[in-house]
């Protein structure tokens, strides 16, 4: 039973599987274990950012396709969203007809881009897929009328995702049972199942030619695998996953812009996410995604306590200051690769 | 010697063939003009010194490289212009000179893949690989036959050189091809490892319905495995015919073996 859920693929590593666990409980129950609009707010990023993470490791870390326009996919996922339900209104037939949209249009993107420039040297691919994220975004905030340009599209999401919404009267173990809480499951729960879908995917007979591919695509191709054939398939199926992820963001952040999808800065969180929980390992990026994602919203926090305990030392606090949490943030993940080459995944399971 | 395997008359049609295959690098003609059929059942050795373009004749039968000039046929049909994985789905299995392996995946799972590419399982993205058992145990077959099942857990890239040799027979055995090309497959290997290489590859000669080319210096080896030999030189065909005949022949003995590549001939 288990088996055929997670796929075969265990973590292989006690730490690590206790680690999953607890992230699981924590998101699982977060609304309750974590009260108040900010955690809840932290947890559901997490959510979505794994699968937008793990999206990016069956690309990258399975089949070795660098892809510099995965935020583009998850904005186009995120807009197809946002414009269909700020045109039609706060309907649930305006999030089918978006998120149906985005998706066909990140497939047929993706297809474009894989069957066009796949064959091609794997820098190459990078610079295209550059190139075209980059026009991408330009395009998106020219085209104000429909994408709200740089301020973005704020719009109204179905009742029963709104703080309007009372589930229930009474509180459930202190916390008030309203739509945000319907809106956090919902992204809980969409997130957990595309989880469990990408690691099916990577442990079936495709995911095993994707891994073949990355090894060695001439050897791949010599026992009969059309190398740019698999290659734009992984493309596609990554590119889905991200618009999806950009559907549950869109759904609930409310709203939609293109610092909250399209940024460059995000592609660099996602490869750092990747990077630090471990390529090649889905379970990666559910380390990856948390521990980033808990670093940018607390470490500010952290290193403000620090600062303040140390006041009466020379320097230290200025070091600690809350300004200087990227500095930090940049240091943990110099430290993190250098000791931990291949992921924290790859380092729990050596170890054990 | 006696010849227990099936002798053809000549106006059956071949299994393979090339005519005035050509390939040029920049001005060196690696390949010239050469023109050879392949009859089902027969293992055919290719002689020739180093440089002589015996890989590169593999490349472009197999695909990894394009002719600048003439054509492939398979079973009589035309396939110069089909890609390497096309042919390689035509039945066309190549191990390569130059080790050529999954490094970081395991020895198992070098050898499954070549069963999975033949099974054409390969775009079912919904079951579990690991469920597909009679893919396993095949690849733990072929594993057997190469002496490796012990290392069957052990990464790929792990396994000593000799080892990465049979498990590189491995792959083209469990690709189950109908032509198997060999590239110096012995070459680098221990004397005790190369009798295991060699009886497969009587074993699939004596079975009758492969059709094998067998790249190999060896030449005590060539003359007892091989129905026929073909020398090239250059880029050319320069000779080709009944093994005894071939190596007597004062053009090989002057071209090759002169360079004293066998003791006895
Ligand atoms: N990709 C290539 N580019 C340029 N020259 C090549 C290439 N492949 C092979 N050659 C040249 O073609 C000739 C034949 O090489 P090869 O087929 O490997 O010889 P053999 O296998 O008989 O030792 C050599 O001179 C080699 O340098
Ligand atoms: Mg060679």
């Amino acid at each position: 039973m288990l088996n055929t859920i997670l796929s075969g693929d265990f973590p292989r590593s006690r730490l690590l599987t206790i680690v999953l666990i607890v992230i699981f409980i924590s998101l699982a129950f977060a609304p309750f274990l974590f009260p108040g609009t900010r955690s809840l707010s932290v947890a559901a990023k997490i959510c979505y950012f794994v699968v937008l993470v793990a999206s990016y490791d069956l690309m990258l870390g399975y089949t070795g396709i660098v892809s510099l326009s995965h935020t583009m996919f998850f904005g186009i996922g995120a807009y197809g969203v946002a414009i269909a339900l700020n045109n039609m209104g706060a309907s649930w037939g305006a999030v089918l007809l978006g998120t149906i949209v985005g998706l066909l249009l990140a497939v047929v993107v993706a297809l474009v881009i894989g069957l066009f420039s796949l064959r091609v040297k794997a820098l190459f691919f990078a610079m295209v897929t550059l190139a075209v994220a980059s026009a991408f975004a330009v395009l998106a905030s020219q085209m104000s009328w429909l994408t709200g340009g740089e301020d973005g599209l704020s719009y109204s999401v179905p009742k029963i995702l709104t703080p309007a919404y009372k589930l229930m009267d009474d509180k459930l173990f202190g916390v008030r049972m309203n739509g945000r809480i319907v809106a956090y499951y919902l992204v809980f729960s969409v997130s957990f199942v595309l989880f469990l879908v990408m690691l099916r995917i990577v442990n079936s007979p495709f995911g095993r030619v994707l891994q073949s591919i990355r090894e060695n695509d001439f050897r791949s191709e010599a026992l009969g695998f059309q190398a740019v054939i698999y290659r734009s398939l992984a493309s596609c199926l990554g590119a889905l996953m991200a618009a999806l992820a950009g559907v549950l963001a869109a759904l609930w952040l409310r709203y939609t812009g293109p610092d909250t999808t399209l940024s460059f800065d995000i592609m660099v969180d996602i490869l750092l996410m990747v990077v630090i929980g471990g390529m090649g390992s889905l379970y990666g990026s559910v380390l990856g995604a948390t521990i980033f994602i808990l670093a940018q919203n607390y470490l500010q926090n952290l290193m403000g306590a620090v600062s303040d305990a140390t006041a009466a030392l020379p320097l230290v606090p200025e070091l600690f200051h809350p300004d200087r949490w990227l500095l930090w943030l940049g240091v943990m993940f110099v430290l993190s690769v250098y000791f931990f080459p291949t992921g924290i995944v790859g380092r729990l399971r050596s170890s054990s | 010697m006696s010849m227990t395997h099936p002798t053809h008359s000549p106006e059956e049609h071949p299994v393979l063939e090339t005519h005035g295959l050509t390939i040029r690098f920049g001005g060196h003609v690696a390949v010239n003009d050469v023109s050879c059929a392949f009859r089902q059942g027969t293992l055919t050795a290719i002689v020739g010194p180093n440089g002589a373009g015996k890989t590169t004749y593999f490349n472009l039968i197999s695909g990894q490289l394009k002719a600048s000039a003439g054509s492939i046929s398979l079973y009589g049909e035309d396939i110069t212009r089909l890609s390497a994985p096309a042919r390689a789905n035509k039945g066309i299995g190549r191990a390569f000179q130059l080790t050529n392996l999954f490094p970081n995946l395991t020895v198992l799972e070098n050898v499954r893949l070549a069963i999975q590419a033949k099974s054409r399982i390969g775009l079912d993205i919904f079951s579990m690989a690991d469920r597909h058992v009679e893919l396993i145990e095949r690849a733990e077959h072929y594993l057997h036959r190469v002496a490796l099942i012990d290392r069957a857990r052990d990464t790929a890239s792990s396994l000593p050189h000799g080892d990465q040799r049979k498990l590189e027979v491995a792959i083209l055995l469990a690709l189950e091809p109908d032509i198997l090309m060999f590239d110096e497959p012995t070459a680098g290997m221990s004397v005790d490892e190369v009798p295991v290489v060699l009886d497969l590859i009587q074993q699939i000669r004596d079975q009758g319905d492969k059709t094998v080319l067998l790249v190999e210096h060896k030449m005590d080896v060539v003359r007892s495995l091989a129905d026929r030999i073909i020398v090239l030189h250059n880029g050319f065909l320069v000779a080709d015919g009944d093994p005894a005949e071939v190596i007597a022949s004062p053009i090989v003995q002057e071209a090759y073996l002169g360079m004293g590549a066998s003791s006895h001939v």
